[in-house]
């Protein structure tokens, strides 16, 4: 089963989680939105697949590079 | 008795037997300045108090504008003597992040590429039968950035203060409408895709701290008459990344610039009195701010598609068009538009590095077109 890492293109605050574990996503569906520089942005799913963690929560700061949601 | 009643009430209808068209048209638009600003969240913390500036001063007898009134204090005390734009300047600075700009460097050059339509455009004001000074001023409004506008035509060209700081605010806020065609129009749908990777944050304390000084210092002997505005802005940026005046650089970005963008907002409002604002001269200075501001985008974009090749493709042309000034507005309409046409592109860290340096580049463009100037013997 290939594993998939959704990493934060930037630094930032999580605004949003709108998927849970075991959900099952298509390639550019919506994730988390990010907010960074008070702009909000969409993180997309690489990937289709299967939820399989989620690394972050609402209101959570994160930084670049940092791992936000696995897909399998 | 009588005669001193009806002179009473004639004192009461003067202002109505003052009011002239181009008044009635100037509160029109305050009004729509207003409209613009409470409705639509165009500028507010501009449009308001400059709509509502408009509609002050002409209000026929009012006598704001004239001498020992207050807003021709407010005028001479804070516009006329540069400290408004200036201390404007300052707070920009203290909320302005240079580190995607240091983080890569070389997205300055788009920044300057994004001041070239202002060239242009003051060609195109000389032409047109602009004086230099003018047209110094017209073509700053295509660096969508305000306060240097302001500073630029309060000193230069003073009687175009109204119109060339309306145009210039006007034009920012409508940055995300103006620049998305000519973005798309001028890169392919390969290029606009163009992924670009994650800015860490690598840059040291130091570099930050260094970066303003540094910037001032060298700019300021390159273009001498720029040091007030290089100046201002990169004190604000220091006491940023320098942490040890925080009271100081809160004061910056609150209280000190809400209290000057008040004041600076209500005098260039009244300085929109009717019978010197509606002049062709006026539509002629929203008309080529508009062409200076397609003008810059088209540069920034065409830089950038330089730059694609020169980087082998891993510059997206679309963060050209946040060379222009207006920030981040233009940072965050190369994310959006790089977003559309790819789900997985995060264009916007660079987009800022690129629209910081299009802050620097703005002020450099006036500095040095002043600096010349001065040289030329015209200042």
């Amino acid at each position: 089963m290939k594993v998939s890492e959704v990493t934060a293109p930037m630094a930032g605050k999580i605004i949003d989680v709108k998927v849970e574990v075991g959900d099952t996503v298509s390639e550019d569906d919506e994730l988390l939105i990010l907010e960074a520089m008070k702009m909000e942005m969409p993180i997309v799913a690489p990937t289709s697949g299967k939820v399989k963690e989620i690394r972050c929560g609402k209101g959570d700061s994160v930084g670049a590079d940092d791992v936000l949601v696995v897909i399998e | 008795m009588i005669e001193a009643i009806v002179h009473g009430l004639h004192g009461l209808l003067a202002g109505f037997l003052h009011m002239s068209l181009p008044n009635v048209l100037m509160i029109g638009g305050g009004l729509l300045l207003l409209y613009l600003g409470i409705k639509k969240g165009f500028e507010p913390l501009l449009f308001v108090p400059i709509g509502f500036g408009a509609v002050l001063v002409n209000i026929p007898l009012g006598g704001l504008m004239e001498e020992g009134g207050i807003l021709r204090t407010f005028y001479d005390a804070g516009v006329m003597t540069e400290i408004f734009p200036l201390l404007i300047f300052v707070g920009i600075g203290a909320m302005t992040d240079f580190g995607p700009l240091l983080e890569n460097p070389k997205l300055l050059l788009l920044g300057a590429a994004g001041q070239f339509g202002i060239f242009l455009t003051l060609l195109l004001a000389l032409a047109l039968g602009f004086s230099k000074l003018d047209a110094v001023s017209i073509g700053i409004i295509g660096a969508c950035d305000g306060p240097t506008a302001i500073y630029v035509s309060s000193q230069y060209a003073p009687h175009l203060l109204g119109a060339v700081s309306v145009a210039a605010y006007s034009y920012m806020s409508l940055v995300p409408i103006i620049q998305p065609p000519i973005m798309k129009f001028l890169t392919t749908h390969e290029e606009r895709t163009i992924k670009m990777g994650v800015v860490r944050s690598s840059v040291s304390r130091t570099t930050k701290i260094l970066f303003p000084i540094l910037t001032t210092i060298i700019a300021g002997l390159i273009a001498p008459m720029g040091v007030p505005l290089i100046g201002m802005i990169m004190l604000g940026n220091l006491m940023r990344e320098c942490g040890a005046v925080s009271r100081l650089t809160k004061a910056s970005e609150n209280e000190i610039a809400n209290v000057v963008t008040l004041l600076l907002g209500i005098t260039i409002g009244a300085t929109m009195e009717g019978h010197a604002f509606l002049k062709p001269q006026t539509l002629v200075v929203f008309g080529l701010g508009f062409v200076a501001i397609c003008l810059d985008t088209v540069a920034g974009v065409a830089f950038g598609k330089l730059m694609k090749v020169f980087t082998r493709g891993r510059i997206n042309p679309l963060i050209g068009a946040a060379g222009i000034s207006a920030y981040p507005m233009a940072a965050r309409v190369a994310q959006i538009e790089g977003q559309k046409y790819n789900r997985k592109n995060y264009l916007l860290m660079h987009a800022m590095g690129a629209n910081t340096g299009g802050q620097i580049g703005s002020v450099m463009a006036a500095a040095v077109m002043l600096s010349v100037l001065k040289g030329m013997g015209n200042i």
